[in-house]
């Protein structure tokens, strides 16, 4: 053997080991990108086999019925599921708006000294742990809700016909109506900055255009940036609406964790989430199992929520990338 | 009767201002919060806090042990859900491609980024703390560590796809084999990129109190053993915050100050390190 033969074949069998390398690096990526399906997959199937015995014992009543008896085992969901609704309902009719604003304000109004600052303060508040917003919650914003702007609304809008009834409640502060603000003062940050991320990317030609033929910054923001944007603003707001709906500690705070069912907002209430953090460490047997119930249909539609999300934000990206093309 | 011009302008004057006061309104908001956090959280912090056992009721104490559990249960999750969240995203950006599977691991990380983690603190109970018996730090760490996955992997991909596909071509070109070329040359031009995510999965776990209600749950004495319950901030934040005495009152706040500068501190180096130039 030669020497150039041996090197050939030293070299040829360095390269047989990184082809093998190659394999192994590659199969273990894949095995860890699949766990992630894995693991998605075994919350699905063992919250269910968990709240079987829920399903199985009330059935399809377990949805409609308001009852949460803990002492004879009877439970039904409904005050918490539209608790759940209800606050992210509040939180997304407030915080929408507001982000909304905040997006305009920030990509349009603001001088140029000013986008950074702000836009790096909406993003910290976006960082703070969920449960000090409970304690802001419960210890200031609670008092001061329940001694001035509640009366005030139940004195004006109380006694309008029909929805005079939603503004009823004891002025104590915590009830589903400060859940749900305090679930907006926690998602506007989120809305906002993918707002304002979206309307960055609008085409420059596209918005001096529009203001080339005289409109007005508004029209501009109205008739182009968001007809241009529409997939990702739904999308930003179905996310935040994901996370108003999951969220726990800010709303276990606040909302009072009464299980009856009132029309008033400013009654104390419950949703999923703050129901099982309230009473998950006291129960066993079918308890237990209901609130594992009430887990599941809160992964279930949060997962429904935020796939619903993902498809309008990945419609948006499709057709930007129709745009550039 | 106005003319329509100034109508339109009308229009355009009153939703500017409207924003204008919807951004005061969302400042406003900021500053109450950290104003309360921090003058209360400041007022409370003292050297007994991290020197002194979380107290019996009505007792003054300290925070120690539940400083070091935060650490500790942190620190884990940190250890194992960073490899599979850096495995996973390398597999997407580097063999995955626009393959059905990558699509679908892709769609399904979205929504575990957003999960609501109650639900995996449920989860986790129902496979460990069950069977097992009791609580443990060790079920804290691994509900954490599902929560590290999604944040990890997300950065890790798009900090991948940042790295020109040139380098890659180069490094094929003198012969490495993909694995080489992906450890050596892709990892290093975008290190800056993952230590990133690797802060901002460790600031979005540390706060996290509901998967711990169900998994570390807390323990008011000195503990290491992961087996065991284990004290943690969050839990001890929940728990003093709702309780009627004052002691534990102060200590929740001083808590919730040490976690939220933490969290607020990993936020901003980690925003700091990707402005930095990967490669020089």
């Amino acid at each position: 053997m030669s020497a150039t033969e041996k090197d050939i074949n030293a070299h040829l069998h360095t390269q047989s080991a990184g082809v093998i390398w190659d394999k192994v690096f590659k199969g273990t990526s894949f095995a860890f990108a699949a766990m992630v399906l894995i693991v998605m997959l075994a919350i699905m199937v063992m919250l269910f086999k968990e709240a079987w015995p829920t399903f199985a014992h009330f059935g399809f009543s377990f949805l409609y019925t308001s009852e949460w008896d803990v002492v004879n085992d009877k439970f039904g969901a409904l005050v918490p599921i539209v608790g759940t609704l209800v606050t992210s309902l509040i939180a997304i009719l407030i915080g929408v708006p507001v982000s909304f604003g905040i997006a305009i304000f920030i990509s349009l109004m603001a001088p140029s000294w000013l986008k950074r600052p702000i836009g790096i303060a909406i993003e910290l508040l976006a960082a703070v742990p969920s449960i000090i917003y409970g304690m802001w919650g419960l210890f200031y914003f609670a008092p001061w809700f329940a001694n001035t702007i509640q009366p005030f609304m139940t004195e004006n809008l109380g006694g309008v016909p029909f929805i005079g009834q939603f503004f009823q409640g004891p002025p104590i502060g915590v009830s589903i109506f400060t859940a749900g603000f305090v679930l907006a003062i926690m998602i506007i940050p989120f809305i906002a900055s993918i707002m304002r991320d979206m309307f960055d990317v609008v085409p420059t030609a596209l918005k001096e255009s529009a203001y080339a033929m005289g409109s007005t910054t508004w029209e501009v923001v109205w008739k182009v940036i968001l007809p241009y944007t529409k997939a990702g603003v739904i999308g930003g707001i179905m996310l935040g609406l994901g996370r108003a709906m999951g969220e726990t500690m800010a709303v276990a705070f606040v909302v009072g964790n009464s299980l009856e069912l009132n029309t008033g907002l400013f009654y104390p209430g419950a949703t999923i989430a703050s129901t099982m953090a309230n009473e998950f460490n006291e129960a066993s047997g079918l308890h237990m199992s209901s609130l594992i119930a009430l887990g599941f249909m809160l992964f279930v539609i949060t997962f429904l929520v935020l796939s619903l999300a993902k498809w309008f934000l990945l419609r948006l990206e499709k057709s930007q990338q129709g745009d550039e093309t | 009767m106005i003319s329509k011009f100034k109508k339109r302008k009308l229009i355009n004057y009153f939703n500017l201002s409207a924003s204008i006061v919807v951004t005061a309104f969302g400042l406003v908001m900021l500053a109450w919060i950290l104003t309360v956090l921090f003058g209360k959280g400041f007022q409370h912090i003292n050297w007994a806090v991290f020197t002194q056992m979380t107290p019996p009721p009505g007792a003054s104490g300290g925070l120690i042990n539940a400083i070091v559990g935060t650490l500790l249960i942190t620190f884990f999750a940190v250890l194992i859900g960073t490899p599979i969240g850096l495995m996973a995203g390398t597999y997407l950006a580097e063999f995955g491609g626009k393959s059905r599977f990558s699509s679908a691991v892709r769609f399904i990380n979205d929504v575990l980024l957003s999960a609501p983690s109650i639900v995996v603190g449920v989860f986790v109970y129902a496979i460990l703390v069950k069977p097992q018996g009791h609580f443990s730090g060790w079920a804290g760490a691994i509900a954490l560590s599902i929560l590290v996955i999604p944040v990890v992997l997300r950065t890790t991909e798009d900090m991948l796809k940042l790295v020109p596909v040139q380098m890659r071509e180069a490094a094929a070109a003198l012969g490495a084999p993909r694995y080489k070329v992906t450890i050596d040359i892709v990892y290093k031009a975008a290190l800056s990129g993952m230590f990133t995510g690797l802060l901002l999965a460790t600031a979005r776990i540390m706060g996290e109190t509901a998967p711990l209600l169900f998994t570390g749950l807390n323990n008011q004495f000195w503990s290491l053993d992961m087996n065991q319950p284990m004290a943690n901030m969050p839990v001890v934040i929940y728990q003093y915050a709702l309780s009627p005495y004052e002691d534990w009152q102060n200590l929740a706040w001083a808590a919730a100050l040490l976690i939220t500068i933490s969290v607020l501190v990993m936020n901003i180096i980690a925003r700091y390190s990707l402005k930095q130039p990967s490669s020089r």
